[in-house]
């Protein structure tokens, strides 16, 4: 919807993205780390003050409101919280972002449907992806901040048939987005793919153990980024394609360092839960 | 329509590439703190919550778009800080 945004705009954008880039460059080595935070705070600015300035937005009360309310929660969470519950309160953060990557396509579902015509399937497959990856994402980071923060019970919890269990319900969300796409738009079975995606992510952070939390948290980081750039193919933006993407990959590498420096293997910690049961916490 | 999505797709692609290759031999006690940082960037979906929360109207998308906006700023604005007071920590260490 924002494919023929004006130059400046775009522009801004552009320098956004590289901002992104050059911060989470300057992040990775310790004399430059602060820095590298703040020009990528920079260009989060710049990215949201060149989006109001778009001609598309006009609700601006309300959005400010959103942003001033935002702001506020995330100000005070971040001062408050202790410096050993870190892992868990980026957990939290995270998992907010995912939900609003899904909220995003959600939101965008239904201003189509109001529409009436029928979705276009590249639009109809983004926003089904940026659904499922941001609502895994949005549980899956819930619960693995209830682990880290104690509130839920930090051993792995398994189940007979947990497996077959989850391949069942991926193969029930595959059957609902093949119809979403072939079929005219419906609600209900929307309802019914973003219910198995929260569910999804709940199955999936539950059978791993509490010491690998900070793992999975790293791995739920990058997936929240894959649904920002697949929120960002849902309104065509290319900023949100860029970062969300940046973060994805960047993501995944720190990931495997993090694995590395465990001296576990990514696929052990994923499975460990599920095949031999190997005592992690 | 299909024409700016293999655009979308390259941009994707290489930005993945440049995802991996601007990450490595990162001392573990940055960890944390650039997966916070990260984490913060990845709260970037704010752009796509303040498009879609974009209409003067009120129906369910603006509702949801909203609702978005707060979350992914949450997000943004706690991660950044939070990042920023674990490497001002880290920092005091050193000293």
């Amino acid at each position: 919807m924002s494919e023929f945004l004006p130059t400046g705009i775009q522009v801004a954008y552009l320098v956004a993205a590289s901002l992104f880039i050059i911060g989470l460059k300057k992040l990775g080595s310790p004399a430059t780390a602060r820095n590298g935070n703040l020009l990528a705070s920079v260009g989060m600015l710049l990215a949201v003050v060149a989006t109001l300035l778009d001609r598309q937005v006009l609700n601006y009360e309300m959005i400010l409101a959103g942003i001033a309310i935002g702001s506020l929660i995330g100000a005070i969470a971040a001062q408050k919280v202790a410096m050993t519950a870190m892992p868990q309160m980026v957990g939290l953060f995270n998992g907010l972002g995912g939900a609003a990557s899904a909220l995003v396509a959600i939101a965008e579902y239904w201003r189509l449907l109001g529409n009436a015509s029928a979705i276009a399937p590249d639009s109809n497959i983004s926003i089904i992806l940026s659904v499922f990856i941001g609502g895994v994402t949005f549980t899956g980071s819930m619960i693995a901040f209830a682990k880290l923060q104690g509130i839920m019970s930090g051993a792995p919890i398994k189940f007979p048939f947990q497996q077959t269990l989850n391949i069942l319900l991926l193969v029930g969300f595959g059957i609902a987005s093949v119809y979403l796409l072939v079929s005219v738009p419906n609600p209900t079975v929307f309802l019914g793919i973003i219910g198995l995606s929260l569910v999804l992510g709940v199955l999936f952070v539950i059978p791993i153990g509490g010491g690998d939390m900070p793992v999975v948290v790293s791995l739920l980081n990058s997936l929240s980024g894959v649904a920002a750039s697949a929120a960002g193919f849902v309104v065509m933006n290319n900023v949100l394609i860029i970062s969300g993407a940046l973060v994805g990959a960047s993501g995944l590498i720190l990931t495997q360092i993090m694995c590395k420096a465990m001296n576990r293997t990514l696929p052990s910690v994923l499975f460990s839960g599920f095949g031999t049961a190997e005592g992690t916490a | 329509m299909t024409e700016s999505l293999i655009g979308a797709l390259f941009v994707f692609v290489l930005a993945s590439f440049t995802g991996f290759e601007v990450i490595n031999k990162v001392p573990p006690t940055l960890h944390t703190p650039l997966m916070s940082g990260a984490n913060a960037i990845s709260g970037i979906s704010v752009i796509g919550a303040l498009i879609v929360a974009g209409d003067r109207s009120w129906n369910l998308s603006i509702i949801l778009g909203l609702l978005a906006v707060v979350l992914a700023t949450i997000n943004v604005v706690g991660g950044f800080l939070v990042t920023d007071r674990m490497l001002q920590m880290f920092k005091k260490k050193e000293a």
